[in-house]
Formats: C-alpha cells, structure tokens, sequence
C-alpha cells in the first residue's frame, strides 16, 4: 500500500498541478506562508519560555544582586547604600513586576544594564558575539571535515577499518572539552611549542587549539552517524546497480554514497551549533579566549543577572535560527522532502 | 513468438559459456556451498530463464557473471566464457570494464535500485561516463535517445526526475535503459517484473522481447514460470544449487519431466478453478480438524445466518493532495460479500482498492454510502460502538513484518489478538496460540520466535493466525500474497481456502495479480481509477470480460506459455 502511494501521488499532482496551474501555485504559496508564520509564532514562543524561565531560575540562585551592583561580593557597602542600590533598580517590586518590567524591555529589544560593567547589556554581547561564532563555525566546519574523512575511509576499509573508525568515534565522542583542551595546550603549547596556550590575540594559530578542542567531539559524533548512512547506501540496491554499469568504488562513494550520509549530518548541525556554543563557556575559560561564553561564566558567578538573561536569550535564538537554516539546507539537499 | 528455435545459430560461439560452476560463502576453508555445478550457455539473440525459488542460488548465479558475487564467496568453475574470453581470472579492473559494457544488469529490486538523490538521467548516463569518452552534451543527447528507446514519455522531464517522482514501471524502465546504454552483447533481468503491476510487467517483458529481437542475449531469473513462458527460449529450472531441468521452453512446461518443475507449473493459481489445490499434500500442512478455537465462539450463532456478511453500497472517498486539490479515490463502489465465500477487487495500483479495504474495516469512513456487517450498520457508527464488533472482521496485509511489533515473539503477537485475552489465565493463553499455530499448519516451536527470524511464507502463516484469533466472519485480504515466490504463494492460498471451508470464512480479496484472483474468488469487481468497471461471476468475467479495460488487464495477466489442460 505504501508503495502505490509512492508511485502514485507525485505523478497524479504533477498532472494536477499541471492542469491547474496557478490555482495549485496560488495554494502552495499559501501553505509556505502558513508554515513560516507557524514557524515565527513557534519561535517567539521558545523565546518567551527560555526568557522566562531563566529569569525565575536566577532568582533561585542564592547571593544577593545587589553585592554584583557594587562591585561584588566582599564589598563593604553600608545597610544604606545597599536599600538605595535596591530602590534604584527596582529590586524592591514583586517579583512579578520585576518580571513584567523585564519582558517589556526585551520585546523592545533592550536587555538592560550590566551590573558590573555598567554598559547596555546589548553592547556588551555584541562586542563578545562576533568571537564566539567564528569559534563555533570553524569548529563546525571542521567537524564536518573530519567526521566525513573518517566516514569515507572506514565505510570503505573493510572489518578493520571500521573497527578502527568507530573506535575512534566513540573516543572522541566521549571526551569532555576541558580535559582535551588541556592536554592539546599540554602537548602542542607547553611541550612542542608549536601554538599559543591563549587565544587572546587576533591571528590564526590562537584559533586552531579552541576550535580542534570544540571540533574532535562533535566529529566523533557525527563520524558515527554520517558513517552508518554510508554503511547503508553502500549495501543498498542501488549502490549494487552502479557497480553492475561498472563503477568503481572510490567514484561510487563519492557520487554516491557521499550525499547519502551527509544528510543527517545536515540535519543534525542545527543542533551541533547550539551544543558548540554551550561548549564555548568551557573552552574559551580554558584558552582565556573573549567570548559570550567566558562572559556568561563570568556573569554566573557575580550574579550579573541582565547579562546572564541576555546571553540565555541571545542563545536560545542562535539555536532557533541555526535549526530553521539546517531544515531548509535538508531541504535542499534531499529531493524527497521537497516533493513531500 | 519462437519457442521451438533452442539456438538460432548452431556450431556458432555462445554468448556466455558456463560449466561447473560452483560457488560457496564464507572462509576459504569451510565455505558453506550455494551453487553445485551448473551449465548452461546462451548465444546471441536469444533468451535462457533460470527458475527457481528463493535461496535456489539462481541470484548468486546470475551475479557471478558480472563479478558481483560477494566478497566472501568463493568461485570455481570449468568454463566461464564471455564471448570467448577467460572471466575466471578477471581482477576488479578487468571486471569493471566488462560490467555495463559487455553484461548489462537489471537488479532485483526496481524500486529501489535508482539512487533516490540523483536524476535518473544522471544514472543513465553513468556508464556512457565510466566506459566511453563522449562529453557531456553527447552523454544528454544518448541518455534522451534511450529514455525513448525504453518507452518513457517525455524523456526531456524525466531525464531531470529522481526515482521518487517515478511509478514503478518507469523506475524499472529507466533501469533497463541504464543496462542497455552500451548495447551490452548479454543483458541480466533479475525478478525484472516483480512488484509491478499486470499491465506494467506485460509491457516491461515486451520491452526486454524488443532487446532480444534487436539481437541481444538475455539472462532472465524468476521464481515464476508463467512470467518467462512468452520470453524464454529456453528454461532452466534451480532448485537447491543445481539445475534439475532444462530444455525449451515449450518442453518444459508441456511435458516437465522433474517432479520440481511440476510442482512449480502446479503453483501458477491462474486458470486453476476455485478449491483446486496449488500445492502437494504435504507442502503445506492442512488444517487439523479442530474444534473452533476460543471460548464462546461455538455458541456463535450468527455463522448460520444466511445472507450476504458485508455489503458496501455507493461508497465515496476523496483525499486532499497536498497543494489542496482534491482527488476521487473511491467512486460510488458497491458490492455484497455472501458468507463463505471469496470476492475478489482487482485493479492497479492507485485504483482506489486498498481505499476500499480501509473503509471495509472502519478505518476510513466513506464520504457517501454505508458499509454494513453481518446485517448492521457499520461505517456509520461510532467507533466506540464499533470496536466492540471488530472481531467480526479481521485483516491480512502484503507485509505482514510492517504489522508485527519486531519486539513482539509469535506467541505474544497471537495472545494479543485473542478476544478478552485478560481474562484467560496464562496457561489457557498458551493452548489457544499453539491451536491457532497448528491450525495455520505451523510448529508449535515457532511461538519464541520473533517476526524477523521467520521465512517470508511462515510469517504470512502467522498473519493469518492473528486474523484467526478473534474468530471473525470477514478477513479483509490485501495482496497477502504478493510478496511470497510461487511455490509459498501456493501454499499459503491452499490454506486459505481450507480455512474457508471450515470456519465458513467470508473473504474480501484484493490483488493486483489476476491469476491469484481467478483462482479464489467466486466473484470480482474490477476498479480502475476509483469506479467499479466490471462485476460478475468470476467465471463469467473471466470468459467474456464486457469492458475494453477488463480485456487488456486479462490479456496482461500472466499465463503459461502452453496449454496445462489434463496436467489435473
């Protein structure tokens, strides 16, 4: 049954479409528009509870904000100037007016003021912003170079390459950023020298540690998956008809196979992206590197509140873009979602 | 068509020359053995059939002449000659240049063997790319000639189309002309028409009976003879390794000298009149004399009634594409279904009948008309007050592993379908499995068993023990036998229809295949594109189709090439 849905449906609504023409375009328009602004309303949505819920978790976290207004805890401000301080940032409201008031100014794009740094919160991500993406999509980037090398030899290797492939993968899957951080700047910065320990500088070898610390787990990770999908294209009915016309293997996994397993690759990257950004806190604590992540820790620990709320907030919308560019890519990248 | 010409160019070189051929799976030492030894040669222009079940080796066979076998099979062989020249010795080099140039292969399995992501143009044009030096623009202008060649309608859209886009018929069509871009001197069709339906695999056969004609060898395996009676010259039949028998064609379906090949002439259900038995006693185990299974359904009354059990008046349905149009797939389709007996829908894909067996069971309601069961009204009632009665009415799929939980063993997938199976203790659970088992004519052993490591006639076996359990008057049968070879299709109809006799099942029938459903149904209604074209006596239908489309489908049907009257 579901094969006859398969042969059939795509050539009846051609010849429907074809009939039809401008009403089906006029419908299928609609329907694209009704997903986006299902898709906008889905967004702002997510927004709305990462929002909330971070500003109520905040509030949980023991310590008084009022000691991160003063320049942090240990301070020796007097009783007075901390109810002033109080007063003076409204910290005195209910909680729910507190929260009200929030999410007035964010609608509006204003995220507030920082505690510490006295600066709009907005400046103080923007200036941090920039160095955190590049390290995320090089990192990106690399993992899809890596993750797809491995895939190509191991799926073609035979038994021991495939041990040795997925040996590999679950290895690097599994390692935590601090710890492989660490012994990169133990190995390459201390011993051979060959790259900086801090990834202060402006310049290319300052990113190479931070972005292979990001990348090798993420590899590993999609190695697995990509190489699986290539495992199975390879041994698929397909892949067997092209080697009766004569093809050989090399051309066969790049023609073929390839594409295959970058597919859930793709799909997946929208989520990587948000996991790399989460691996920022730690690797650019360990490199010394700026970046919303090392802000974010930072902001943690003094109970920044506005920075803190303004980097979940800036996070979780990265993450909802990342995710509605990975499905259009998908999209683009397997014909099949098209026509469904 | 010339059967009788066994080889058009006697004395001459063959085509292909195979002597002793042997393969086994696995280490060096220690294979497992799969092909015994066989022979068999084929010269230009004509066409050998290799028949068999599955697991025969005729597979394994077909692909060791391109060098395909597997890795870890082990080859030996007196004679492999291409045209003279040595295969044996050939390396990966040697077998790239011959495969796509010199052997043309038509996988098994048309449906999937077109790489989903790439345009079926780009397929195509993969062995003018692998063995000729043409540039691009030449590559297109081939491709285009071939897409016509093969018969694919506006080959200038389709050469941009993935597989997805495409019916089967056009995917299988698209693979042959992938195989014949280089005029291969020998062409492998492998199962080239399962899957596809009568009408479709009549034309497709054509197709290759075109290739043949234009001079070109062709290798045809099938588990059907009925399907290579017209094509081949020639037939082989394989059972286990070895090829039992071989002669022309016409010799061996008129006059099958092996025990084996009579009992695959006997499997073909076409022709065959209702209740003949299509499998020997034995092969499939027949129907212990068991009283009904279950509690309570002894004193089920309602099997004595008389009158049709389900009826169907002027059923509608149409479904939403998904740009918004609609589409009818279900027009003002009417039938009655009498108790203990078959009716048979027929129709090609798309034709709205699998429509009707989803309305027939309550799980699409008809937009228009009424389904009544046993007398009652059906798809008009709620499904809270339906559910009570689906026990009357029971279904059989094509796939039965897509219905079965894979986590589910046999005995838990057969409890689960037993009426109020809370309140039978686990013991008396157990007794009604291993009856229900035995009544399909199955092991008992079997019932630890998870769907995956049964055969494929075994677990339609299991199917229909789940149909069973509940004690129903209808079974809904869509194409329950579409994906089983012959010989377990055969099997698995003659249980069927002792079934029928003795729980005085109703059966809805639906197939594509027109054979199966002379064979078992007392009536039929043949669909096309949602409207009932023709109903009848099956008899009647089949002896003097009134409708144009009827005729066509039954010319398309296959049948065995020589008259099998007084083989009974």
């Amino acid at each position: 049954m579901s094969l006859e849905t398969l042969n059939h449906t795509p050539s009846t609504s051609a010849a429907i479409s074809a009939t039809t023409d401008s009403t089906a375009g006029s419908s299928r328009l609609r329907s694209v528009l009704r997903l986006s602004g299902l898709r906008i309303l889905g967004a702002a949505g997510v927004l709305w509870a990462v929002a909330t819920l971070a500003f109520f978790a905040m509030r949980l976290v023991p310590g008084d904000p009022v000691d991160a207004l003063l320049g942090g805890p240990g301070n020796n401000a007097t009783e007075e100037v901390r109810e002033l301080t109080r007063e003076l940032n409204g910290l005195n409201e209910p909680i729910l007016i507190q929260y009200g008031a929030y999410l007035g100014k964010l609608v509006t794009g204003d995220l507030g003021n920082s505690y510490q740094l006295r600066e709009p919160v907005v400046q103080v991500l923007g200036d941090q912003l920039g160095n955190t993406l590049v390290l995320a999509v090089l990192a990106l980037a690399s993992a899809w170079v890596l993750a797809l090398g491995l895939a190509l030899w191991s799926a073609r290797g035979g038994r021991g390459a495939t041990f040795v492939g997925n040996l590999l993968e679950v290895v690097s899957a599994a390692v935590p950023h601090f710890w492989l951080g660490s012994l990169l700047i133990l190995v390459f910065s201390v011993s051979l020298q060959w790259l900086p320990a801090t990834s202060g500088a402006p310049g290319i070898e300052g990113l190479i540690l931070p972005v292979l610390t990001l990348a090798i787990p993420l590899a590993g990770f999609l190695g697995q998956v990509m190489r699986e999908s290539m495992l199975t294209a390879m041994n698929s009915p397909f892949a067997i008809s092209a080697r009766a016309r004569g093809e050989s293997e090399v051309s066969l996994s790049l023609r073929h196979a390839l594409r295959h397993a970058a597919l859930p690759g793709i799909g997946l990257s929208g989520w990587a992206m948000g996991s790399l950004i989460s691996g920022a806190v730690v690797v650019e604590t360990v490199f010394a590197r700026p970046g919303i992540g090392r802000t974010l820790l930072q902001s943690v620990l003094v109970r920044d509140v506005p920075v803190v709320l303004g980097v979940v907030v800036l996070v979780a919308a990265i993450y909802i873009l990342v995710t509605l560019l990975s499905d259009l890519a998908e999209r683009l990248a397997d014909p099949r979602l098209r026509a469904a | 068509m010339s059967q009788t010409i066994t080889n058009p160019n006697p004395g001459s070189e063959p085509v292909i020359k195979v002597r002793d051929l042997k393969i086994a799976f696995g280490p060096k030492n220690g294979a497992t053995p799969t092909v015994h030894g066989v022979d068999f040669e084929i010269h230009a222009g004509e066409c050998l059939a290799i028949v068999g079940e599955s697991g025969s080796g005729k597979s394994v066979t077909a692909r060791t002449l391109i060098g395909l076998t597997g890795a870890n099979a082990v080859i030996r062989a007196q004679t492999l000659q291409l045209q003279g020249k040595d295969l044996r010795r050939h390396g990966e080099r040697a077998w790239r240049k011959v495969r796509g140039a010199d052997i043309g292969y038509v996988l098994q399995d048309a449906l999937v063997s077109l790489d989903p992501l790439r345009p079926i143009g780009r397929e195509i044009a993969d062995s003018l790319r692998i063995h000729t030096n043409l540039s691009p623009a030449a590559r297109t202008a081939k491709v285009l000639d071939l897409l016509e060649a093969v018969g694919i309608p506006e080959p200038e859209q389709r050469i941009n189309q993935r597989s997805g886009e495409l019916s089967g018929g056009l995917r299988q069509r698209a693979l042959i002309a992938a195989a014949i871009a280089l005029d291969p001197a020998l062409l492998i069709a492998d199962e080239p028409t399962t899957a596809l339906d009568a009408t479709v695999q009549q034309q497709i056969l054509d197709l290759l009976a075109e290739r043949k004609a234009a001079g070109t060898s062709l290798l045809l395996i099938s588990h059907d003879l009925a399907v290579v009676g017209h094509l081949a010259d020639r037939i082989a039949v394989m059972r286990r390794g070895e090829i039992v028998e071989t002669g022309p064609t016409a010799q061996v379906l008129g006059n099958p000298q092996h025990e084996y090949t009579r009992r695959l002439l006997r499997a073909v259900p076409t022709d065959k009149p209702r209740g003949t038995r299509l499998a020997p006693a034995g092969a499939g185990i027949s129907v212990r004399q068991h009283a009904l299974i279950g509690a309570g359904r002894a004193a089920d009354t309602t099997k004595d009634r008389t009158g049709p059990v389900l009826v169907a008046e002027s059923l509608r349905k149409t479904y939403r594409n998904p740009d918004g149009t609609e589409r009818v797939a279900v027009h003002d389709v009417s039938f009655a279904l009498n108790r203990g007996q078959t009716l048979g829908i027929v129709g090609e894909s798309g034709s709205g009948k699998s429509t009707v067996a989803r309305m027939a069971l309550g799980l699409a309601i008809p937009e228009a008309g009424e389904v009544r069961l046993l007398g009652n009204p059906w798809s008009s009632l709620p499904e809270k007050q339906r559910r009570p009665q689906r026990k009357h009415i029971t279904s059989i799929y094509q796939d039965p592993l897509g219905s079965f939980d894979p986590q589910w063993d046999v005995a838990r997938i057969l409890s689960d379908a037993l009426p109020d199976a809370s309140r039978l203790s686990r013991a008396e659970r157990r007794v009604e499995v291993i009856r229900l088992l035995e009544t399909v004519g199955l092991d008992a052993s079997v019932e630890s068993r998870l769907p995956l490591r049964l055969s494929g006639g075994q677990r339609q076996r299991i199917a229909i023990a789940r149909a069973l359990a509940p004690g129903p008057d209808v079974i809904i049968c869509d194409e329950p036998v579409s994906a089983l070879d012959v010989s377990i299709q055969a099997q698995v109809l003659d249980l069927l229809d002792e079934l029928q006799r003795e729980f005085k099942l109703s059966y809805l029938f639906i197939s594509h295949d027109l054979g199966v459903v002379q064979h078992v149904s007392d009536e039929i209604v043949v669909m096309e594109a949602g409207r009932v074209v023709e109903a009848g006596r099956t008899t009647e239908v089949f002896a003097n189709p009134a409708k144009e489309y009827t005729r066509k489908l039954l010319a398309a049907a296959p049948r065995l090439a020589t008259t099998t009257g007084g083989r009974e």
